[in-house]
């Protein structure tokens, strides 16, 4: 029996082997390595230099930018995405909209990239149409006006693009857990509108609200190739400034390398994080 | 009045969404100068350097679909099978490459594979060029495990096995003609969707200095002036059409899947 045993359990891994073999080796490896080399200096001895240098002020002020970025694109995708979900699912809209919608956001949100930077280019760079158009139809030239592709404004309203579908395509089907019973409920008991959405729908919806927020974050957070292309990697994103360090070492610190792609880590793993458990939360009502 | 909200809710995003496509597409057009024209279109499609790289790229997705097919689908069939308890680790696993930025994952590959490290994959072509189809098998890992995990909830996988099995069939047999077959609907949606993302990939391409479709479309972007506006037309188009071919897969999956027993 022992021995059946034995010969059993390694026979029942070998199946998972592989993958494992993969995952180890490429995924959770390289991980690693870099975490690890965060916290050692040349000689290979742990050291927390690498972390106290992120303080710098050129590094700091790339993570803050990356960070503010990510949090206002997340935010504005959130609200009108959120806003475009509710009014395809709920607004009394024809339901041929919301297929429309559903599969215009599985488009757009894998839509991002180099192709987002050049329509962006094309639509608001210098002879781009809505560029040119606001300045012959009603004479309003918004670059003199300080608009500028290459700044955080500028750079935000691109990630809005593919975030908005994003979000259409995580929250509805949040909205479509709200159950009729609860709105008719609220009704009932003489509820306006807006009542029902202060007090009933919003509090239900609220964790996934914030959860997908956190990934939102997270996905704009580690987006790198819109901005290169946008901007030739002038602006000092931390994804942009890692870039440009594993292409030319450019902080002439390899160390500090391990140590920024450490701090990213970090900020996508916490907000993940959160996503997580506000997606556990958000299961206890909606099913 | 709800709907009035509606309604102008969805065509501030009509608006919001159509404009850079409308913009790119009509600055696709304006190569010659006073009228429209396809010269753009003809420009990238007689440039060598955008056949070349858009052909590697799509070869470069094709092995990356088979890999992942290989990896996930043996995995997905096993854990259900053999080791349901397991799942959960498996689970945590494919999402991992959501949760770490891809140039760190990169990064981590040029370290670790490195021409003085105990596998020199990045020293070589090849090697290089496997690196770089390993990572976006990794890069679509979450999808692909998605997928085929969905397809496979759909079917009595353990009477199906076990009948296989009864009439004489070894794993091999059972996998790439009992399991694959009736998953095959998932799987398409996981490649499309894996074709997608890796065709226009650039931080992976370029930081293991491949010469893949995505660093092409930042070359073009800096040095054409209308060709970067046909490019994007195009990459749109072929997104849409990968995306068509999943809603089409998902359709006849499900047409399949009413018929009666």
């Amino acid at each position: 029996m022992p021995r059946a045993h034995l010969r059993h359990l390694p026979m029942t891994w070998v199946g998972v082997a592989p993958f494992l073999i993969f995952a180890v080796l490429f995924l959770l490896l390289p991980t690693a390595n870099i975490i690890t080399g965060a916290f050692v200096d040349d000689k290979g001895a742990f050291t927390l230099v690498n972390l106290v240098n992120l303080f710098k002020p050129e590094v700091l002020n790339a993570f803050a930018l990356s960070i503010r970025l990510s949090l206002a694109s997340a935010v504005i995708g959130c609200v009108f995405g959120f806003a475009i979900a509710v009014a395809v699912s709920l607004g009394g809209l024809p339901p041929v909209l919301r297929g429309l919608a559903m599969t215009f956001s599985g488009v757009t949100s894998n839509f991002a990239g180099v192709p987002l930077a050049f329509a962006y280019v094309a639509t608001l760079g210098r002879v781009g149409i809505v560029t040119v158009l606001l300045r012959e139809w009603f004479g309003i030239n918004i670059y003199a006006l300080g608009f500028n592709m290459i700044s955080f404004w500028g750079l935000t309203m691109a990630y809005v693009f593919f975030q908005i579908p994003l979000m259409v395509l995580i929250i509805t089907p949040a909205i479509d857990g709200l159950r009729r019973e609860w709105r008719e409920a609220a009704e009932v008991l003489g509820a306006t509108p807006l009542q029902y959405w202060r007090m009933v729908a919003l509090p239900v919806l609220w964790p996934s609200l914030l959860g997908t927020l956190a990934l939102l974050f997270a996905n704009a957070f580690g987006a790198v190739a819109t901005a290169i292309a946008l901007t030739g990697s002038l602006l000092s994103i931390a994804p942009i400034l890692l870039f440009n360090q594993i292409r030319g070492d450019v902080l002439q610190d390899p160390h500090l390398g391990y140590a920024l792609a450490f701090g990213m880590i970090v900020v996508t793993g916490l907000s993940n994080l959160l996503y997580v458990s506000m997606r556990a939360r958000s299961e206890r009502w909606i099913k | 009045m709800r709907r009035f909200w509606s309604w102008s809710i969805v065509g501030l995003g009509v608006v919001y969404f159509f404009l850079p496509l409308v913009g790119m597409l009509e600055f696709s057009l304006k190569m010659r100068r006073g009228a429209y024209s396809l010269d753009a279109y003809a420009s990238v499609l007689a440039d060598a350097r955008f056949r070349a790289t858009f052909g590697y790229s799509a070869v470069m997705a094709a092995l990356t679909i088979v890999l992942g097919v290989l990896i996930v689908v043996p995995t997905v069939f096993w854990v259900r099978l053999k080791l349901p308890k397991l799942r959960p680790v498996i689970e945590f696993i494919t999402l991992l490459p959501l949760v770490i930025p891809p140039i760190v994952i990169v990064f981590g590959y040029i370290r670790l594979f490195n021409t003085s490290s105990w596998l020199p994959l990045t020293g070589s072509t090849l090697g290089s060029d496997i690196l770089l189809m390993i990572g976006y098998s990794v890069l679509s890992l979450p999808y692909m495990y998605r997928a085929v995990d969905t397809g496979l909830a759909a079917i009595d996988v353990r009477t199906l096995t076990e009948a296989a099995q009864s009439l004489g069939a070894g794993w091999a047999t059972v996998l790439a003609r009992v399991i694959l077959p009736n998953v095959l609907v998932a799987v398409l949606s996981g490649a499309f969707l894996t074709f997608a993302i890796v065709i226009g990939e650039y931080v992976f391409a370029a930081l293991l200095d491949r010469p893949a479709f995505g660093p092409y479309l930042v070359w073009a972007g800096g040095n054409k002036a209308y060709e970067p506006a046909a490019l994007a037309v195009m990459t749109f188009a072929l997104t849409w059409a990968c995306m068509a071919l999943i809603q089409l897969a998902t359709r006849f999956s499900r047409h399949t899947r009413m018929q009666p027993k």
